[in-house]
């Protein structure tokens, strides 16, 4: 053991460079690459261009809610409401839509703003209240999903205009937009995070609030925004969303949380905050988009792949535990 | 010339008072010990000088200016570091990202977008203060948290030298290091002073105390009780204006031997 830390080998050389550099945990693309060779072998339908962009489609608004609990866990925080409020900004895009008839740009506004404002509340309640992070999001989790049955009155809202079904079904390129709009967001989102003054304190807020108030960022405020931000995002997964479905379903979303943060956390995400990174999160959402894709063609029926995400939510964390405590050790 | 004046101090937490109208000042280049008895208020009266605490009462002058309301990264841009006693280090950052924190420096990526980190700076100014403290880190990509309690303190320090402040307050800066260790940052205090740099140095070792600063303040429930010179003073005096008489000439034959 000893002369292994004094030299390190070549794998834990490659893995060290992989999060300095790339900060993409090592495993995690182990793990894809392993799982899809796998759904390659048992199912003849998995290796082909059009699966590939069906997963990647199926990926994208998970992926999106995934970008906002990468932000909020980096940030020692934790948003529980990331799938009901993506079902509230979908309602409430469709109703100014379909119920109010405006143009589509106010649709599309519509779902950021629901989203933005039930984030700004959660911020607002976590910073100034006093109330944990935990049961502050657990609330809104049942707030918004109650508001979102409140305005479409418990049914789905139909007749999108073709403007905004183009965003869910239109394909330039052949390339279906969601998948677009997700690895654009991705991108600025990998930026913010790992190559901003902004993400930089993200991390060191969840890091350590007692070094970042003493490096004078202002803690409260920039707790704020990225519950604010997580809920844009949100809001944006829900536009998504309703734009693929064509309708403003307000059970939308129910349990995309669990998968969102399970995402987080396989793509190296520290759970309590100062470790995080958008092209981990990515491979994290790619392995539970291939998961879920896999099952579902294996004819694997979905109540078992609730079950396979919650699982590998716990075995991911529980490894992730076991690789801190080792390190800690040596 | 008067860098650094306190008037009337007063901070309560809930019904708790903790500062009861302290006055203090600091000149350029001067070397202040903060002593007091645990619980006198030293770290509270520390933390209304970086802005994490803001007095409920009284006024705070540094270089001529009210600073009062100032926020702590404003005044930390005035020149007023503090190095914490626990140090305040983001653990899984590494050493520049923490010696930069709050004051990244920036540049455009492709001579088109604005405000990306400018790593490869950091590293560079990192190394350079690093090597400045005469220090050796195994690696400056490494996370802080993974280094020893010395090599910690040494980023917390170089953190503190960076952006040439005007006064540097030390929190029990010897309290967990080794013998070697400790003379090294009281040799850091006395190199400091000489190039105009003023120090608060807030300790319980006395000795320390004695032997690198101008001036003694005692803090003693909530007031600034004593102010003394050093070279005038001695460890007896300086332990009787702790406790307070009392049993004087035991605590202070404690303090010689300890």
């Amino acid at each position: 053991m000893a002369s292994e830390t004094a030299q390190p080998g070549f794998w834990a050389r490659v893995q060290r460079a992989s999060v300095e550099r790339l900060h993409i945990r090592l495993e995690s693309l182990v793990v894809l690459v392993a799982l899809s060779t796998a759904m390659a072998l048992l199912s003849p339908f998995f290796l082909s261009l059009s699966n590939f962009l069906n997963i990647l489609l199926a990926t994208s608004t998970i992926g999106v809610l995934a970008i906002a609990a990468t932000f909020v866990i980096g940030s020692g925080g934790l948003d529980l409401s990331l799938g009901s409020v993506m079902g509230l900004a979908g309602v409430a895009g469709a109703f100014v839509a379909v119920n109010l008839g405006w143009p589509s740009v106010f649709a599309v506004i519509a779902c950021i703003l629901a989203g933005s404002i039930a984030g700004y509340i959660n911020g607002q309640l976590v910073t100034r209240a006093f109330v944990p992070a935990f049961i502050v999001t657990l609330g809104m989790l049942g707030l918004a999903r109650g508001l979102a049955l409140v305005i479409s009155q418990g049914r789905a809202i139909y007749g999108l205009p073709a403007e905004i079904v183009y965003i869910g079904q239109g394909r330039p390129l052949g390339i279906p937009m969601p998948v677009i709009i997700f690895v654009l967001t991705a991108i600025v989102a990998h930026c913010a995070l790992a190559y901003t003054r902004f993400g930089r304190h993200t991390l060191a807020l969840g890091d350590s609030e007692g070094a970042a108030r003493a490096a004078g960022i202002r803690v409260e405020h920039h707790r704020r925004i990225i519950y604010t931000l997580s809920g844009a995002l949100a809001g944006l997964a829900g536009l998504l969303f309703t734009a693929r479905v064509n309708a403003g379903d307000p059970t939308a979303g129910i349990n995309y949380e669990l998968t969102a943060i399970t995402a987080a956390i396989i793509g190296g995400t520290n759970l309590f905050g100062g470790r995080a990174s958008i092209l981990g999160t990515m491979i994290g959402a790619l392995i539970m988009g291939v998961l879920q894709n896999g099952l579902t063609l294996l004819a694997v029926q979905s109540y078992y792949q609730q079950m396979a995400i919650g699982a590998v939510l716990i075995l991911a964390v529980f490894i992730d535990q076991y690789q801190v405590r080792k390190e800690s050790r040596v | 010339m008067t860098l650094l004046s306190l008037h009337n101090i007063r901070k309560s937490f809930g019904a708790v008072d903790v500062l009861h109208g302290v006055d203090l000042s600091v000149a350029a280049g001067e070397v202040v010990g903060l002593v007091g008895d645990n619980g006198a208020g030293k770290s509270t009266l520390m933390k209304t000088i970086t802005g994490i605490y803001r007095a409920d009462t009284g006024s705070i002058e540094f270089d001529g200016k009210d600073i009062l309301a100032l926020d702590p990264g404003q005044r930390r841009r005035l020149g007023i570091e503090m190095i914490y006693q626990d140090l305040s280090l983001a653990k899984q950052q590494d050493v520049a990202s923490n010696i930069f924190l709050g004051r990244e420096p920036t540049k455009k990526v492709f001579g088109l977008f604005p405000g990306f980190v400018d790593k490869a700076e950091m590293d560079r100014r990192a190394t350079r203060m690093i090597e400045r403290l005469g220090a050796h880190l195994p690696s400056i990509n490494r996370s802080v948290g993974s280094f020893s309690g010395g090599q910690q303190q040494t980023v917390a320090i170089a953190r503190a030298l960076t952006f040439n402040p005007k006064l540097v307050i030390m929190d029990e800066p010897t309290a967990a290091l080794a013998v070697r260790e400790v003379q090294s940052v009281l040799d850091l205090i006395r190199r400091l002073k000489s190039e105009g740099i003023a120090v608060i140095l807030i300790s319980h070792r006395l000795n320390d105390v004695l032997s690198v600063t101008d001036r003694i303040v005692v803090l003693r429930h909530g007031r600034a009780d004593a102010d003394l010179v050093t070279a005038k003073t001695n460890m007896n005096e300086v332990v009787s204006r702790i406790v307070g008489g009392g049993d004087i000439s035991a605590a202070a034959a404690h303090e010689q031997r300890g």
